[in-house]
C-alpha cells in the first residue's frame, strides 16, 4: 500500500509541477496506447504544425480513468479510451468535456464505426468521442499443435490440459458468455439477468481452471508462452496475434465462432484539458488516409477511417484478411456501452475465478 | 542568549525537512486514504460516510481469505529470510576480516541496484518452462521432459526472500558487530557447546537486530507487489493486488482504500502479536541504542 501512495504522492506532485510550468509553445498532452502516437507521425504532425510540442503518456483503458479521475479530469488535452467506456466513466467521475464536431473532418469517418461510436457516447445531446482505431479480441493457436480450437471455450478443451492460457479480464467473460449461447451485452442494462449470466460462466471458467497453464496480463507475457511454444492457445487481441504470426506463420489468429469480441477506441476530451485546438488539429491529423496507413502498420489495429482495411500495409492486409471472412467480420460482437454497476459485477467475478482452487 | 536562538534555529531548521517528510508524504495521505475509505457511493457523483466498505469487505470471504494468506506467507519469508541472513550476518561481522567486510555488505547490496522489476525478470527467465533451469536438468538427465518451476507458491516465497534478504541482514551485521568477541569466549570457557553459545548469548544479544529485521522484511513483503504478481500462478493472490484491483481496473477507490487501511491495521497487528509473543518491546529493542 505504502508503494501505491508513494506513486499517487508522486503523481500528484508532478503534475503540479507541470502545472505550474509557463506554456511557451503549445503542448499537446496525449493520454493513449503504446503505438498510437509513434516517434514517426509525432514528427510529421510537430513539422505541420510547429508550434505545437506533442507530450505522450502511455496508458490503458483502466488507468486512463484512473489518472483523469484523480485530477477531475486535467493534466491531459485528448485521451484515447475505449468508446464503450466514456459513458459511465463520465456520469460517474465528470471528467470529459463535449466536442466540437464543427471542428472535426468528420467526412473521413467510416459512417457505420463514426455513428456507432456517436451513438454511444452522446449525453444530453453532446458528443463525446468519435473513432480513431478498432480491433477485436479473439482466439490464437498454435496450428501445428491445436488445429480444431475454434471457439472461445475450447480453451477448456481437456485435450489441451495445461497448455492454455487466457487473461482473466472482461473479454474472456464475455466471449465465454458468447459461447455458452447467451448475450451479455444485452444484459447490460438488466443488473440481475448480467449476475446470473456472469454466475455461469464463472463456475465454467473455475471448471476450466486445470487446463489453463497460467493466466497472463500483457502482450509480452502471452507473446513469450506461445512463442516458446509452453502454451498452444491463448485468448487475444487481434493485434498481439498479428505481431506473433510475423515471427512464426504457424500461430494464427482464429476468430471465434461466436464471435469476436470487437473494441474501437476513441478520441475524447478530457474536462479541463488546455489544448483543445491542438487536439482537433491532432484528429483531423491522424485520420488523414496516409497517417492513418503508418498507424495501422504500428499498431495492427484498423482506422476508423473510409477504407480502414486498404490503407493497412501489405502484410497486415493479408494477416487480417486471412484471419476473417466477410461472415467473420459480420459476426464480430461490438462492445455495448459499459453501465454503471457492470464492472463491479466483473470484478467480482474475476476475483471468484483466480481465488477458485482448480478442480 | 544568542547561542540560544542559533540553536533553536538550527534545530528547526534540522527538523523541517524531516517534519514535512512526515507530514506531507505519510501523515497527509494516510489521513486521506482513511478520508476516501469511509465514504460510500450512494449515486454517481453522490456519497455519503459511513463504514459500508469496511462491512461489505469484512463480509466477502475471498478478501479476507487473501489477507490471511498474504499475512501467513509473509511470515513464512519473514522466518526464512532470518535463517538465511544471520549465518551471513554473523560471518560478515565476527568472522571476516574487517577489510572485506566492506565488500561482501557491498556484495549483498548489488542486486538493489537493479529494479524490483528486472530482478522478478530474471527469475521468469531462469524458472520458466523453457528456461535456463529446466533446460539444464533436461541436459544433465536429471529431469526428462521441460519442468515449470514459475506460477507456484513456492517461486513467490524464493522470489521474496531474495528481495528482502538486505534488509535482515543489515540490521544483523549492525547489531552483532557491536558485540564483544570475549562474550563468545566466555561462553565457551564456561563449558558452553556450540548450539548453548548460540541460543543463550549470540541470538539474545542480537535479538534488537532481529525484531527490528523481522518487521521490516513483514511489512516489506505484505506490502509488495510486483514479486508476487509476476511470478505467482493461478491462484495466488496478493493482497496489494486487491487493492489494486479496486483502485484501477474497478474505480472503486473507496473499497480500496477500505483495503489500504485494513492492510496496514492488520499487519500493525500482526507485529504487535509478534513483539508479545517473543516477550520484546519496541523500546528496548529497535529503539535501543
Amino acid at each position: 500500500m505504502k508503494r501505491h501512495l508513494f506513486i499517487l504522492a508522486a503523481t500528484t506532485a508532478l503534475s503540479v509541477v507541470s502545472v505550474a510550468l509557463p506554456a511557451g509553445a503549445e503542448t499537446l498532452r496525449l493520454l493513449t496506447w503504446g503505438g498510437y502516437a509513434s516517434d514517426e507521425v509525432i514528427k510529421a504532425f510537430e513539422k505541420e504544425y510547429s508550434d505545437i510540442k506533442v507530450e505522450v503518456t502511455l496508458s490503458n483503458n483502466e488507468e486512463m480513468i484512473a489518472k483523469l479521475r484523480a485530477t477531475g479530469g486535467s493534466g491531459f488535452d485528448l485521451a484515447q479510451p475505449g468508446f464503450n467506456r466514456i459513458k459511465a466513466a463520465h456520469v460517474e467521475f465528470d471528467i470529459y468535456k463535449p466536442l466540437d464536431l464543427s471542428k472535426i473532418e468528420t467526412g473521413r469517418f467510416d459512417p457505420i464505426m463514426f455513428n456507432r461510436v456517436v451513438a454511444s457516447t452522446s449525453i444530453d445531446g453532446k458528443v463525446y468521442a468519435v473513432p480513431h482505431l478498432w480491433g477485436t479480441s479473439g482466439i490464437m493457436v498454435d496450428k501445428t499443435k491445436a488445429p480444431d480450437l475454434k471457439d472461445w471455450l475450447d480453451l477448456c478443451d481437456p485435450k489441451y490440459k495445461g497448455r492454455t492460457s487466457m487473461r482473466l479480464a472482461r473479454t474472456i467473460l464475455v466471449g465465454s458468455a458468447f459461447a455458452m449461447g447467451e448475450d451479455p451485452y444485452a444484459a447490460y442494462g438488466d443488473l440481475k439477468k448480467y449476475q446470473e449470466i456472469m454466475s455461469k460462466v464463472a463456475d465454467r471458467l473455475i471448471a476450466c481452471k486445470d487446463n489453463v497453464k497460467a493466466y497472463w496480463r500483457g502482450g509480452d507475457d502471452l507473446s513469450a508462452m506461445m512463442l516458446s511454444g509452453e502454451a498452444v492457445a491463448s485468448d487475444t487481441w487481434d493485434s498481439t496475434a498479428y505481431k506473433i504470426f510475423a515471427q512464426n506463420k504457424n500461430i494464427v489468429y482464429v476468430p471465434p465462432k461466436s464471435g469476436a469480441v470487437g473494441w474501437i477506441d476513441s478520441f475524447a476530451l478530457p474536462r479541463k484539458g488546455r489544448a483543445d485546438d491542438a487536439a482537433y488539429k491532432w484528429i483531423n491529423f491522424v485520420t488523414r488516409p496516409e497517417i492513418a496507413a503508418l498507424m495501422g502498420a504500428k499498431t495492427g489495429a484498423v482506422t476508423a477511417v473510409k477504407g480502414g482495411i486498404d490503407v493497412m500495409p501489405a502484410d497486415k492486409k493479408e494477416a487480417i484478411k486471412a484471419a476473417f471472412t466477410d461472415a467473420d467480420i459480420a459476426n464480430i460482437k461490438w462492445a455495448a456501452v459499459i453501465q454503471p454497476g457492470v464492472e463491479d459485477i466483473e470484478g467480482k467475478t474475476l476475483e471468484r475465478i483466480k481465488a477458485a482452487t482448480a478442480k | 542568549m544568542k547561542t540560544r536562538d542559533a540553536d533553536r534555529l538550527a534545530l528547526i531548521l534540522l527538523l523541517t525537512p524531516f517534519v514535512m517528510w512526515i507530514g506531507l508524504l505519510i501523515v497527509l495521505p494516510h489521513a486521506g486514504v482513511v478520508l476516501l475509505s469511509l465514504r460510500e457511493k450512494v449515486a454517481p457523483r453522490m456519497f455519503e460516510y459511513g463504514l459500508g466498505n469496511y462491512i461489505a469487505f469484512l463480509k466477502e470471504p475471498i478478501y479476507l481469505n487473501t489477507l490471511m494468506r498474504t499475512a501467513v506467507m509473509s511470515l513464512l519469508v519473514t522466518a526464512l529470510a532470518l535463517l538465511v541472513a544471520f549465518p551471513v550476518a554473523f560471518y560478515i561481522a565476527k568472522v571476516a576480516r574487517a577489510r572485506s567486510r566492506a565488500a561482501l555488505l557491498l556484495l549483498c547490496l548489488v542486486p538493489l541496484w537493479v529494479s524490483d522489476l528486472v530482478r522478478a525478470f530474471g527469475w521468469i527467465v531462469l524458472l520458466r518452462e523453457t528456461g535456463i533451469v529446466s533446460s539444464a536438468l533436461q541436459a544433465l538427465g536429471l529431469a526428462a521432459g521441460p519442468v515449470e518451476l514459475l506460477y507456484n507458491d513456492a517461486t513467490v516465497v524464493v522470489g521474496l526472500v531474495y528481495t528482502v534478504v538486505l534488509f535482515m541482514i543489515v540490521p544483523l551485521v549492525s547489531t552483532l558487530d557491536g558485540m564483544d568477541d570475549s562474550l563468545i569466549e566466555a561462553g565457551f570457557n564456561l563449558g558452553g557447546s556450540r548450539l548453548t553459545v548460540l541460543r543463550r548469548i549470540v541470538v539474545p544479544y542480537a535479538m534488537p537486530g532481529i525484531v527490528s529485521g523481522s518487521i521490516i522484511v513483514f511489512m516489506l513483503t505484505a506490502g509488495s507487489y510486483l514479486t508476487p504478481v509476476l511470478l505467482g500462478g493461478k491462484t495466488s493472490m496478493w493482497f496489494t493486488e486487491q487493492i489494486y484491483d479496486q483502485f484501477i481496473t474497478r474505480f472503486n477507490w473507496e473499497s480500496g482504500a477500505a483495503f489500504g487501511v485494513s492492510l496496514l491495521v492488520f499487519t500493525s497487528l500482526v507485529v504487535w502479536i509478534g513483539l508479545r509473543l517473543t516477550g520484546q518491546q519496541l523500546a528496548t529493542t529497535v529503539a535501543r541504542r
